[in-house]
């Protein structure tokens, strides 16, 4: 894929990818919105500006990896996917379907451009670190991204792929946090504080960079920061709001899994359209 | 009866993964802190970059193993069989099997063979969780001899395979029979009345059950069955069609083991069967494996008395 660091061009793709997730979620079906509108972004800049990888390769042995831990906004990754020709666009809409090779969560043998089978929150930035480990074993330059949740930053396993990341020196391993402050029944503060997400990654050894998660310049910036060989994992934090993109399910639980109905559906579209 | 020769299975088995890391660079092995015990501080010592220390966490050791394999190594993951099916089993579920991911999971000190540490240490459901998940491919060897076998296979089958290793010693058993790989059932010696499907240390006392019971005119036929999964359905089958009852035995959990299995497997052509195994129990501590193996029927003895039922046993 080309490299392109034009901010416009960056953020119309970023229109393209929020539009294909909601074409995937369509009418009258639950869908996970929220959260796959908050990293929208982050995973704009990752296909369209950091990622070496090849649409028509999808397994190249030196590709970028990217691994969406909080499996259930993959629909963000299939619309990135679409978008960079690893499949049609006018696939979306078959997602969740009986037979689809558009699967709820991700899963790795059915879509091509999946690395790992996640959803199954907690474990995607363990695997991450397994594919950074091979890639250091093999002296590639490959670097291994992970998308975790901030409410995923609960799950025990996190902290353990945190201690044996920074203990491997996995400097080919970054972490971005889509801190959305949300978690799929109400805000993170109010239900299930995990606190300083900065200082508890710095804490564990972490290179932490903090960001706006919606700022296309910044997440370039940060993404090309993150190269610097400090023998430290990288953790970016990506501030984000859940739903962003589309005024009737930002900050809002109830789009964390939630249906449109047909006029939510095209004001989605048009307020998308509008950017 | 000869002395047969013995040795201790995990110490086998570091030698055979030392001998298979030194042949092969895409093995890596990984382990919780129990390296020692496991035996993977061989390819530690001899291979230190092969060798990944995961520290007490074996959810994250699991996962790392599942994006190793993704991308191109062939990892053996080493824990105690309880804590590496037990606390990582959702990992293992989602991360490796449903990925097919290439990943060996080396579960040590199985059943009550880490008799000290009691119940909490004994693993008796293993078989049962890894035998449900499909891709997984479940090897319980009867002796050391075929911990190298099974270490053979885990390396030729591309995809996740599970293999329960005892802690204590185990005998060299007899081969009188040819036999295929250990996907293959396996005939240890032939009878008409009963036949005895086991795997582990019960084999051997399946075959010390059959000495008895012929002489008493008690024809055993013993079977070693040393992958719980894929089942091989056919080969059972035909060794249970022409007898009059059937005995399983093996050290784990008779809900969902080797006795489970072979039900399933011949549930459209059942046989009078009875299950040796722990009763729906947990272990506890004693002085020496053997004396767990008394106390919750997995001897020779709950073989012969089963036996005897069976084939008295109006048809």
């Amino acid at each position: 894929m080309m490299k392109n660091r034009d901010l416009d061009y960056l953020s119309s793709k970023a229109r393209a990818v929020r539009e294909g997730i909601v074409r995937a979620i369509g009418t009258n079906n639950k869908g996970h919105l929220g959260g796959s509108m908050s990293s929208a972004d982050v995973v704009t800049a990752l296909y369209f500006y950091k990622m070496n990888h090849w649409p028509n390769d999808p397994r190249n042995e030196d590709r970028d990896r990217f691994i969406f831990s909080k499996g259930h906004s993959v629909l963000a990754q299939y619309a990135a996917l679409a978008e960079c020709g690893y499949f049609p666009v006018e696939a979306l809409p078959t997602a969740k379907q009986l037979g689809s090779f558009l699967q709820g969560h991700p899963e790795r043998d059915r879509t091509p451009g999946i690395e790992a089978n996640t959803g199954s929150l907690g474990q995607g930035l363990s695997v991450g670190l397994g594919m950074a480990l091979a890639g250091k074993l093999d002296q590639k330059d490959y670097k291994v991204y992970v998308i975790v949740g901030d409410a995923e930053l609960a799950e025990g396993q996190i902290w353990e792929a945190a201690t044996t990341a920074a203990f491997y020196k996995t400097s080919n391993l970054v972490a971005i946090v889509d801190h959305n402050k949300m978690q799929a029944t109400g805000v993170i503060a109010d239900m299930y504080d995990i606190g300083q997400v900065a200082q508890k990654f710095a804490a564990f050894g972490w290179r932490v960079l903090e960001i706006d998660g919606h700022d296309m310049e910044a997440i370039v910036d940060a993404l090309d920061a993150a190269d610097e060989n400090t023998g430290q994992p990288v953790c970016i934090v990506a501030h984000t709001v859940k739903g962003k993109g589309v005024s009737f399910a930002e900050h809002k639980a109830s789009f964390h899994n939630g249906a449109m109905t047909p006029e939510q559906y095209e004001q989605a579209l048009e307020e998308i359209a509008l950017g | 009866m000869i002395e047969m020769k013995k040795a201790c299975p995990r110490e086998t088995y570091g030698k055979e993964l030392l001998k298979a890391a030194g042949e092969d660079k895409r093995i890596v092995a990984l382990d919780a802190d129990l390296s020692g015990s496991t035996m993977s501080c061989l390819v530690r010592q001899q291979y230190p970059e092969q060798y990944f220390e995961m520290g007490i966490a074996e959810q994250n050791m699991v996962a790392v193993a599942a994006g190793l394999a993704l991308s191109g190594k062939i990892p053996f993951v080493h824990s105690f069989s309880v804590f590496l099916t037990g606390r990582a089993f959702e990992q293992i579920r989602q991360s490796i099997a449903l990925a097919g991911a290439n990943v060996k999971l080396v579960g040590s000190s199985y059943g009550f063979s880490d008799f000290g540490d009691g119940a909490t240490h004994q693993a008796l459901e293993d078989v049962a969780v890894m035998r449900a998940l499909p891709n997984m491919t479940v090897l319980v060897p009867m002796d050391p001899g075929e911990v190298v076998e099974a270490v053979a296979l885990a390396r030729q089958i591309e995809g996740p395979v599970y293999i329960r290793i005892s802690r204590t010693e185990m005998e060299y058993m007899p081969r009188e029979y040819p036999r295929g790989t250990l996907l293959e059932p396996s005939l240890m010696a032939d009878g008409k009345d009963i036949t005895v499907f086991s795997n582990g240390l019960m084999t051997k006392e399946a075959l010390l059950a059959r000495s008895i019971l012929a002489e008493e005119g008690i024809s055993l036929r013993v079977v070693n069955v040393s992958c719980p999964k894929p089942l091989a359905k056919e080969q059972i089958l035909d060794y249970m069609r022409d007898v009059k009852g059937v005995i399983t035995a093996e050290e784990h959990s008779v809900i969902g083991g080797l006795g489970s299995a072979i039900l399933e497997a011949a549930a459209l052509e059942p046989k009078p069967t009875c299950l040796i195994g722990a009763n729906d129990t947990f272990g506890q501590s004693a002085e020496s494996h053997e004396e767990l193996l008394e106390h919750y029927g997995l001897t020779f003895k709950t073989i012969v008395e089963r036996a005897r039922f069976l084939a008295r046993r109006d048809v």
